[in-house]
């Protein structure tokens, strides 16, 4: 039976550069805010890699102790910050998306006229302000107390390499976030984190590590960002940094594909 | 399809320009989940400047309903549209407020950060003090979600669907598990936006909640809509009295009785569904001076949805 049918003028949504732009940062900023206020992240991601450097790197130091062709403070910069960084944005990413996926948050948004790429960014940026700070935080300790040597442009060359690893570990998140609950997320994330920064050489240096544990190190994408941050400070393993950078571009791509698949498989129940 | 301008009428309260003009429909709409059939073969419109209740049980397909209005879930067939397009486009969702039943909101983020994020998402937000105003959160704007109580979270929410100043409303049962006093003031900010001429989709499976605000109340069980009227109407057809009593009488004697609809045998006892009390009960006692254990209570609306199912078969019927 036909119904009143009534044509509506074309709702066109105007939306200028300026204005998505403001929404972007918007939602980062809340973001941020949100995580920075719950305790259970903002300080946990802070203070684990910090308090394992001053123990490891400053406490338990002996005088001289040579590590990789460096000294014990500076090797563990790198490692640790590669550690705070997979934390930060691990935690950042994919325990947040599970939650808000698993309890409606998400739903709520989605109903909205946001942008859903900027729900993705705010979760990436995240996962990047910590990180910056965890590092920023490794360096200053390290060379206030620990003795480390390192030229300005060396440590803004070891920072930026190490934020850019939390690229791949947001990746990483995102497709954790869409495939576990959201009372299983923090227990998934560490059983997952944990092992990996051991595996990788994050918390004792790959060379202590059983031969055949280097050997499966290389497969791990954590190892690779270490040895890129390692590299600055002259104590890696003396490998190609393409094979890392590669390694990581790659490892990030196959995440970024699996969080599609979750993404596309949410929206199939929705839209199925 | 079923004319309802018969409620506009009634109803002269509102009069903007573009009243009565479907401004959201679902056609022939089903929504399948596995095997289960959510929705089937809907056709449900709301027209401008009007406040419809979608009355229902739990697992009605209220929320499945409201969902495809909101681009949230497509119609395994049949079409949804929402201001002349899909609900999917930003572009309609910029005129759509919604109210949807969430376990856990970010709770460490203050209600005027809340409202400031979603108002960014709207080209033309009303400002904060007035979002605030209109939803009742002044006092409590620089409180944390987490801190707040029941009725409060839901009325962040409320500002949340309003804050970009949308031309209709989605709301999914916004006043499950409040109590007395919240579920009013909610309904009289929801009578506020019927005043600023906004056009208003409400779930409940509360009779009284429907009564209380709509121009029309809409049915539906089991997917299926199964009647659609006045709230007036409806609450007549469903307002029937149960008698429960212990009595030597047969079905069939009883049955016969005027006024009668229904009555079942529940082991010794007799269940009467009866459109009045009285008379039934007077008939009763006269024809059985040892009944016993008499019990008198109204209809829930359960038994009201059974009715109206079996008074009608599975037609859909305009009270």
């Amino acid at each position: 039976m036909a119904t009143v049918s009534t044509t509506f003028a074309t709702i066109k949504l105007e939306r200028p550069f300026s204005k998505t732009l403001a929404i972007y940062f918007k939602e980062a900023k809340y973001e941020f805010l949100t995580r920075l206020r719950l305790r259970a992240y903002s300080l946990s991601t802070i203070t684990f890699p910090v308090m394992f450097y001053v123990l490891f790197g400053l406490v338990l130091n002996q005088k001289d102790a040579a590590v990789g062709g460096t000294t014990l403070p500076t090797y563990l910069i790198p490692t640790y910050g590669a550690f705070g960084v997979m934390g930060a944005s691990l935690f950042g990413t994919a325990s947040g998306l599970a939650a808000e996926r698993g309890l409606g948050w998400l739903q709520v948004k989605r109903a909205s006229p946001m942008p859903p790429f900027a729900y993705f960014t705010a979760k990436v940026a995240l996962g990047m302000i910590f990180s910056t700070v965890v590092v920023s935080l490794l360096v200053s300790l390290g060379i206030t107390f620990g003795g480390v040597h390192l030229p300005l442009l060396e440590a803004a060359k070891l920072i930026a390499i190490l934020v850019a690893g939390s690229l791949p570990f947001c990746a990483m998140g995102l497709a954790i976030g869409y495939f576990v609950g959201p009372n299983s997320a923090v227990a998934t994330i560490n059983l997952i984190y944990l092992p990996l920064s051991f595996c990788s050489g994050l918390w004792v240096p790959i060379m202590f590590l059983p031969k055949l544990m280097q050997q499966i190190a290389h497969f791990l994408p954590p190892y690779h960002l270490a040895q890129l941050a390692l590299g600055v400070v002259g104590g890696g393993q003396h490998e190609s940094n393409w094979t890392h950078w590669e390694a990581l571009i790659g490892f990030s791509l196959i995440c970024l594909g699996v969080a599609r698949l979750g993404f596309q498989r949410d929206e199939g129940k929705m839209y199925g | 399809m079923i004319a309802t301008l018969q409620e506009t009428q009634e109803h002269p309260k509102k009069q903007s320009g573009n009243d009565g003009v479907v401004i959201a429909s679902l056609r022939r709409a089903s929504k399948n989940f596995g095997n289960v059939q959510a929705l089937r073969q809907v056709d449900f419109t709301v027209r401008a400047g009007e406040l419809v209740a979608l009355l229902g049980p739990n697992g009605a397909g209220k929320t499945t309903a409201v969902k495809l209005f909101l681009g949230l879930a497509k119609p395994t067939s049949g079409t949804v549209s929402v201001f002349g397009g899909d609900p999917i486009n930003a572009e309609v969702r910029t005129r759509i407020g919604a109210m949807l039943q969430v376990a856990k909101v970010p709770e460490t983020l203050r209600v005027r950060e809340h409202i400031d994020l979603f108002s960014s998402y709207y080209p033309k937000p009303l400002p904060l003090a007035e979002t605030l105003a209109v939803a009742g959160l002044q006092e409590i704007k620089d409180r944390e979600f987490g801190e707040l109580s029941g009725g409060q979270r839901q009325r962040v929410l409320f500002a949340l669907a309003l804050c970009g100043d949308p031309d209709i409303f989605f709301l999914d049962e916004p006043t499950v598990g409040l109590d007395v006093e919240s579920r009013r003031q909610l309904w009289e900010e929801i009578r506020k936006l019927i005043a600023r001429g906004k056009t208003i989709l409400l779930t409940t499976h509360y009779l009284e909640e429907a009564d209380a605000l709509a121009d029309r109340v809409v049915v539906i069980n089991r997917g299926e809509i199964i009647a659609e009227g006045t709230p007036a109407k409806i609450k007549a057809s469903t307002a029937g009295r149960r008698i429960r009593c212990v009595s030597s009488l047969a079905i069939e004697t009883v049955r016969a009785l005027p006024g009668v609809v229904e009555v079942r045998r529940d082991r010794d006892a007799l269940e009467i569904h009866a459109a009045e009390a009285e008379p039934v009960l007077r008939e009763l006692l006269m024809r059985d001076p040892r009944l016993s254990g008499l019990d008198v209570s109204s209809a829930g609306l359960e038994e009201a949805f059974l009715a109206l199912t079996q008074d009608h078969g599975n037609a859909r019927v305009t009270l």
